[in-house]
């Protein structure tokens, strides 16, 4: 498929691409060097995709792109036209949040925050592939997720709780906000 | 009415969950990155290629030219004032004038209307630089002759200690075994995964900054003092941070020269730095070499340690005066002796700057004291367990340096490693290739003294009830850099109240809106800002209590708050909600506030140096690893690791044993594989998270950590710190338990599969040689 283009006075090129995010349909003018994880978070405001490198080493970019994790630093926008893309925002439906995003809470598997998009879309492309992983599965599938806080234990723990639907640690029943809010 | 020592409490002690979990898990949460203003501008640092060279010209004038770029400045244009977080030694100015340090030395910045537009316009800049010789090994950096870093330091001496307690030389004398091991120590990086970031605007003479910094306050304090401006018209807004460890306290050039672009250009200026940036940036672990002497007796009582260290500090002081001291300051934490001598030369080199990284200062050291420790145990033939021990610290004791000991459980954390590592099985039954290492660590809760001199309080908050009682907000400037201070602090500040975790709400670390606090660093927030969190919280209570008084007419003796209920003590039934009291105070008497203020006794001793590593109370740990060595390739596979604590009254177990991992995971890192490397001229090779290695998932071995049911008797609630304590003991637990399974020592960091395949090498060209030599 030609996308139409307009050229500026500078002679630069600028592509109209389609981008289908998180259900919504978003058309977009991009350079042909345009990189999704910028037009993601500059162009759709999606800033929960993280950047971290822009040299695909930290996977904080990864989004879905038709139900595979990417690193969207080292993808062409022009490259997801008409493809299906899910960032973060897109994981919980109606605020209802996902599994994985509900057990990475429970389980603190979160401490800065800033990996946990990238962590959570990898964890939830490996559930939705493979929806009882081993806990090797599951260390592999986010291997490409750096986290420099947690040292990965609880977010692991909390990835095999999500495939096996323990949403709910032990340890945090006793905590009174469970108990409360059951 | 509080807080006498109870087994079980409502809020505290539970995990509950973090208070920023949701926004984090949706991608709510807006870093400093994530931000836009109307009519924003994008700046960049256009920074030294060189490590050591003299600035003969710089040309701005094509890069002004280019459209698009609205501001291009230089040293011409900023304040001269030289700044560092040391205040003894402030050495770095915003933009070089005469020379440049280091590869990454700040020269000029641009302000444009898009990134891309950023990094055209730096191409453009022309500077003509007379390259010099640069220093780049801090071993050889303070020698006669060598080229000066910085022409007013001779020598390239940056910091010069030297302490002596109690009386070494006799102790040396009368030492039963005396033995001395030189150990190195790596430069490594904090690398926290959110670039460092910061946009600046100006309201007439009033400059905000939003900024991922660990520590609003100093950034307040640096950047008014900077442009001459008062602290009041300095804001300081921390968005949510993505990790610091250390390599976010201190103003950099972000802040510096947006706040010029700023001001020049009228609009907001967004900066931040790429991932290689930051690595030039740093601020990172100094590279150490460590000689210690230990003198002992026959049964392996420590009598005298002497160490005498050099090292690296980089082109600028940082904080890494206070880096100097502390690698000698933590030294006699664990292990008690009377008999300490402590000599460190900190180098200036042109390299980037070293600062505060996790464990600050000490967990290198305390990888070579704990190597050396049992390099003695093996001349002695004693167990490495054993001899830590015996040495280990107790409770209500004072270090040769006059460090005051409260609650310390460092035998019982040894004792409980023990244990749960199997370690005595896996000494009596050895299988080849394989050994287990045990080491100690321990860490101030909270540094005595700020970092600047100034008698304001460390830490402060205020607890605001909703007018109809149905929420609290707390106000800190403690800072929430994912360690989860935001959750412990309202934990803290709703179980003071006798309130509820779930109605509670979080104001922090904004300079115009919350009270001051020191910030993230020294792990010092659920202790410091803890305590002022209490105080705060129990004032509402106390107001509640005489309102319900009151409303019940029963005396206040009778009544106490507790999980959101006012009830009396006496009378079972006669009860009132915190709600409709907090009401009824609103209606009769107005807002329902609460403040709170912290501030450390005097503490420590009178000699040079001496605040430093000064605290109102210490953690203690211990951990056993477990490693198989592959005799052919040296390769290290970890086993397991086991590690107990002593972090005094658990606020929250589930954030803590985040903290122990997160914690140990660096360590580990910085043990085997994590280094920071650079050419011959001084440039990064690899800058990089594909080439700086730190582990993956996959990487990570099985952990069980412990903590033992401890009391700090001057904490709230008897707490004490465990974040950055967990790193000290990491290093050299390695180094043992490499040392167990294959009986040669590696004397450097990292002890990569490389470098345990030489030792190895070597071991057997040895033992071949005896052979022969025999035959
Ligand atoms: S930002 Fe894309 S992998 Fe790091
Ligand atoms: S939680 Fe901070 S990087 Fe993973």
């Amino acid at each position: 498929m030609l996308n139409q283009t307009i050229t500026d006075n500078e002679g630069v090129k600028r592509y109209l691409i389609t981008l289908n995010v998180n259900g919504d349909t978003h058309t977009v003018l991009v350079k042909g060097n345009a990189i999704l994880a910028n037009v993601l978070r500059d162009e759709l405001n999606l800033t929960g995709t993280k950047k971290g490198c822009e040299l695909g080493d930290c996977g904080s970019c990864t989004v879905l792109l038709e139900g595979k994790p990417v690193d969207s630093c080292m993808v062409l926008a022009m490259e997801a036209d008409g493809r299906e893309i899910t960032t973060i925002e897109g994981v919980a439906v109606n605020s209802k949040l996902d599994a994985v995003q509900e057990a990475m809470l429970n389980y603190t598997a979160v401490q800065c925050g800033y990996c946990t998009p990238g962590m959570v879309l990898s964890a939830k492309a490996l559930l939705t592939r493979n929806p009882h992983p081993t806990e090797p599965e599951v260390r592999e599938a986010i291997s490409g997720n750096l986290c420099r806080c947690t040292g990965y234990v609880h977010i692991v723990e909390a990835v095999m709780a999500a495939s096996e639907g323990r949403l709910v640690p032990e340890d945090y029943k006793s905590s009174k906000a469970e108990g409360e809010s059951a | 009415m509080s807080s006498e020592r109870k087994d079980e409490y409502k809020v505290i002690g539970h995990s509950v969950p973090r208070i920023d979990g949701p926004e984090k898990v949706t991608g709510a949460a807006k870093y400093t990155l994530d931000l836009k203003f109307p009519n924003m501008l994008y700046g960049k640092i256009l920074t030294s290629p060189h490590a050591h060279a003299r600035i003969i010209s710089i040309d701005t004038s094509e890069a002004e030219a280019l459209p698009g770029v609205k501001a291009v400045i230089t040293h011409e244009h900023v304040p001269t004032l030289k700044y560092g977080l040391s205040p003894a030694r402030w050495d770095e100015n915003i933009f070089c004038s005469d020379k440049v340090r280091f590869v990454g030395d700040k020269v000029a910045a641009v302000a444009c209307l898009d990134e891309s537009t950023c990094y055209k316009a730096l191409k453009l800049i022309k500077v003509e630089y007379e390259v010099l010789p640069a220093v780049l090994d801090f071993t050889t950096a303070m020698d006669e002759g060598q080229p000066l870093v910085h022409e007013e330091y001779e020598r390239n001496i940056n910091t010069e200690i030297h302490q002596e307690f109690g009386d070494v030389d006799k102790a040396f004398a009368e030492a039963y075994h005396v033995r001395t091991d030189t150990f190195i120590g790596q430069r490594t990086y904090q690398c926290p995964i959110e670039p460092h970031t910061a946009i600046s605007m100006w309201d007439n003479n009033k400059l905000t900054v939003y900024s991922s910094t660990q520590s609003p306050h100093y950034f307040q304090y640096y950047i008014a003092r900077e442009f001459g401006l008062d602290m009041g018209d300095v804001r300081i807004i921390k968005p949510f941070v993505g990790g610091g460890f250390g390599g976010k306290l201190e103003p950099t050039g972000l802040e510096f020269a947006g706040a010029v672009l700023a001001k020049r250009t009228s609009r907001p200026v967004r900066m931040f730095y790429d991932r290689a940036e930051m690595f030039a940036h740093n601020r990172g672990r100094h590279a150490q070499q460590m000689e210690i002497t230990s003198g002992v007796d026959k049964n392996g009582k420590i009598l005298v340690i002497h160490a005498n260290f050099k090292m690296d500090g980089g082109a600028y002081t940082s904080l890494g005066i206070a880096s100097a001291y502390y690698a000698g300051a933590l030294l006699p934490m664990t292990y008690e002796f009377d008999n300490y001598k402590f000599d460190m030369y900190r180098a200036y080199t042109n390299l980037p700057a070293c600062g505060a990284q996790r464990g600050h200062g000490a967990p290198q050291p305390k990888y070579a004291f704990e190597s050396h420790l049992d390099n003695v145990a093996k001349d002695l033939g004693i167990d490495p367990m054993d001899i830590r021990i015996l040495n280990a610290r107790r409770e209500n004791t004072e270090t040769p340096n006059n460090f005051k000991v409260n609650s310390c459980h460092m035998r019982e954390c040894l004792e409980k490693v023990r244990e749960m590592s199997d370690w005595d099985e896996k000494k009596k039954h050895k299988i080849p290739g394989r050994g287990v290492g045990v080491s100690t660590g321990s860490f101030v809760t909270g540094a005595g003294y700020p970092i600047y001199r100034t008698d304001l309080p460390h830490s402060s908050a205020f607890i605001r009830i909703n007018e109809d009682g149905t929420a609290a907000t707390l106000y800190t400037g403690a800072v929430e850099i994912g360690q989860g201070s935001d959750t412990v602090l309202c934990q803290m500040a709703a179980e003071a109240m006798g309130y509820r975790y779930e109605h509670m709400k979080i104001i922090a670390a904004d300079t115009e809106i919350t009270p001051m606090d020191l910030g993230a660093y020294a792990s010092r927030q659920t202790y410091m800002s803890g305590t002022a969190v209490k105080m705060a919280g129990e004032e509402i209570k106390k107001q509640i209590i005489e309102m319900a008084s009151a409303m019940l007419s029963l005396p206040v003796s009778d009544l106490d708050c507790d999980d959101g209920i006012v009830f009396s003590l006496s009378r079972e039934g006669k009860a009132l909600t915190f709600e409709e009291v907090a009401r009824k105070h609103f209606v009769l008497k107005g807002p329902l506030l609460g403040k709170g203020v912290y501030t450390p006794p005097k503490l420590g001793g009178t000699f040079k140096g001496a605040p430093v590593g000064t605290s109102p109370a210490y953690s203690f740990g211990a951990q056993v690893g477990e490693v198989q060595i592959d005799e052919e390739t040296g390769q290290i596979d970890v086993l397991g690791i086991w590690d107990a604590h002593d972090c005094g009254k658990v606020i929250n177990p589930r954030l803590l044993h985040g903290q122990v991992h997160g914690a140990l995971f660096m360590g580990m890192g910085e043990s085997c594989w994590e280094e920071v490397r650079y050419d011959d001229k001084g440039k990064i090779i690899n800058p990089e998270l594909a080439n700086y290695l730190f582990l993956t998932a996959m990487d990570m071995p099985p952990i069980e950590s412990e903590v033992l049911d401890t009391y700090e008797p001057t904490g709230p609630w008897g707490a004490k710190e465990v974040g950055e304590g967990a790193t000290n003991p990491t290093l050299g637990m390695f180094s043992n338990a490499i040392f167990d399974a294959m009986g040669v020592r590696v004397n450097s960091l990292p002890l990569t599969y490389e470098k345990v395949w030489r030792a190895l090498k070597e071991k057997r060209e040895l033992e071949e040689a005896e052979k022969n030599k025999k035959s």
